[in-house]
């Protein structure tokens, strides 16, 4: 069924108790054209776009639990595209380009919000390299702007810039087109989107193993039996290495917890999503009035997905220092994600050493701004055989050609990003 | 997670700095490949279970030490200083 204002008024009427279920729980089947293993946002947007764009709909998405369980729907949300690299820039505005309009084409309301993201600065050094970035992302056709001062204060009139600091506020890199996104909306809409085209999505039923022949995919081993297929992805985000180790591949992460917490609701007062990067936290308010704030990983590999205490203070401290009216509010909610984090803090995303299987993996804590446009390129990627351009920087055998992308220059080791 | 330092007892995790699975670097000499580079340099090793690996601690008493922790359930099993000669006999 088609979402409208019609249908609410008519279901209202009949007391909503006539929703059709939004997916339904299709028999899976010994074979299939495509089959994409795991059921976030990026495996179900690759569904979607299969679909859409490619017309292929025998197609089975394997979630081995329940779609946007995972980092879908841990995650805080944000969008953005003010990177300086041109690999990570090019996919990232090209996935803010379809949240845009995304809403629409799907009938499924993402809540999306480009209500601003400011990334604030700490030195002179600090906004020095800020307008390095705001440069490089004009020259690329985007919107960026340095903000100091008076026109800061006016941006965003929470912040306190005055008295001696530890970590004063010398400006900011804000990106008006930036903003949040209802995370589990996302993987609802694409699985709706997905299911309706005709594509199986198949929940509790974790994918087991591969079998190859020759150096070729020709099956995906199920908790409820084989599959047959020459084309598969694996896009399982925290649980990347184990799934690869099944198909021989060895991936260059490490899984490691990242934590978001969130506050009791108050009127609004913040309309932007706000960085500091004395240490890291960011602050957004939801519409309806929490507080969404996260910071770094907890720094070491974890499955957990339980956070440690320490790295809760840590954010909470920064929290205050940017906000210090937030001392005021408590914490309703926290909980961690298990993030897949590479050696150079970037994804990889294309094929692999075995014909036919595809990895989409390393998206770590900024993935979900990325949805969009890595389902949108991978389903080029499994429907044509051809690799998209956009694709191209994010190869696995980047660490072994010395290509690696590493966005934040912080350094070769997981735990660092 | 508190982690057991054999020279200061057991500590809060957020005074340590960590320093990764405790893992021999592979033969890299004569090696002519990049896979063997590759592999020693980005290797993922990210078990789901028990992993040996090290920690400094900083905020302490500044010795490398190697636990064997849990990747799932945060136990520390194993718990000694990183340099086998500096370990007690
Ligand atoms: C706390 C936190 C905050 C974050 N904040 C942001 C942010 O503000 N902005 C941003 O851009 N990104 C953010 N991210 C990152 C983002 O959430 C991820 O990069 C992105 O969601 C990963 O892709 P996905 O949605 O497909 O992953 P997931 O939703 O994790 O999907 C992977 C799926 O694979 C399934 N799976 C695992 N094993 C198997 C198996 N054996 N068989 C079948 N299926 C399997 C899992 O059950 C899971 O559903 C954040 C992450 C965390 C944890
Ligand atoms: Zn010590």
């Amino acid at each position: 069924m088609t979402y409208s204002a019609a249908a609410l008024l008519g279901h209202a009427i009949l007391g909503n108790k006539h929703w059709p279920a939004i997916l339904n729980t299709p028999d899976m089947r010994s074979s299939y054209d495509v089959v994409i293993v795991g059921g976030g946002g990026h495996g179900l947007a690759t569904a979607h776009y299969l679909a859409a764009n490619h017309g292929i709909t025998d197609v089975a998405v394997i979630e081995a639990a329940w779609i946007g369980g995972g980092n879908t729907a841990r995650n805080t949300g944000i969008v953005r595209s003010d990177y300086l690299l041109n690999s990570s820039f090019r996919l990232k505005n090209f996935a803010l380009g379809l949240w845009n309009d995304l809403s629409r084409q799907l009938n499924f309301n993402l809540m999306y919000e480009p209500r601003g993201y400011v990334d604030l600065a700490h030195s002179d050094d600090e906004l020095e390299r800020f307008t390095l970035r705001a440069n490089a992302m004009r020259l690329r056709g985007a919107e960026a702007e340095i903000l100091t001062g008076d026109a800061l204060l006016a941006r965003v009139p929470q912040l306190d810039l005055t008295g001696e600091k530890r970590f004063p506020v010398i400006g900011a890199l804000a990106q008006e087109a930036g903003g949040v996104v209802r995370h589990d909306a996302v993987a609802w809409g694409f699985a709706r989107s997905a299911a309706s085209a005709g594509i199986h999505i198949i929940q509790n039923c974790p994918v087991t193993g591969f079998e190859i022949t020759g150096g070729r995919l020709s099956a995906v081993r199920t908790a409820l039996g084989r599959v047959a297929c020459t084309r598969a992805l694996i896009t399982v985000a925290g649980a990347s290495t184990a799934l690869a180790e099944m198909a021989g591949l060895d991936l260059p992460l490490n899984s490691i917890n990242v934590q978001a917490l969130v506050t009791e609701p108050v009127n609004p007062v913040l309309d932007a999503v706000v960085n500091y990067n004395a240490g890291l936290c960011y602050a957004s308010q939801t519409s309806k009035g929490e507080f969404v704030l996260g910071g770094a990983t907890d720094g070491y590999t974890s499955y957990a997905r339980r956070g440690n205490f320490g790295k809760i203070e840590d954010v909470l401290a920064r929290a205050l220092q940017i906000f210090p009216f937030l001392s005021r509010l408590r914490l309703m909610r926290h909980w961690a994600g298990t993030a897949d984090i590479t050696f150079d803090g970037n994804a990889i995303v294309g094929r692999t050493e075995v014909e036919g299987l595809m990895i989409n993996a390393g998206w770590g804590y900024s993935g979900f701004k990325a949805t969009p446009a890595a389902g949108w390129c991978l389903a080029e990627l499994l429907g044509t055989g051809t690799l998209p351009e956009l694709l191209v920087p994010f190869s696995l055998n980047r660490f072994e050609t010395g290509s690696e992308q590493d966005d934040a220059g912080a350094g070769p080791y997981p735990w660092l990003h | 997670m508190l982690i057991p330092c054999p020279f200061c007892g057991h500590r809060d995790q957020a005074e340590f700095a960590y320093g990764g699975p405790a893992r021999a670097l592979p033969e890299l000499d004569g090696q002519d490949g990049t896979h063997a580079w590759r592999t020693a340099l980005y290797s993922g090793y990210n078990p789901r279970g028990p992993v040996t690996e090290l920690w400094f601690h900083a905020n302490g008493c500044e010795s490398w030490i190697q636990i064997t922790r849990d990747t799932v359930t945060h136990r520390i099993t194993r718990s000694c200083l990183a340099n086998p000669r500096e370990r007690e006999p």
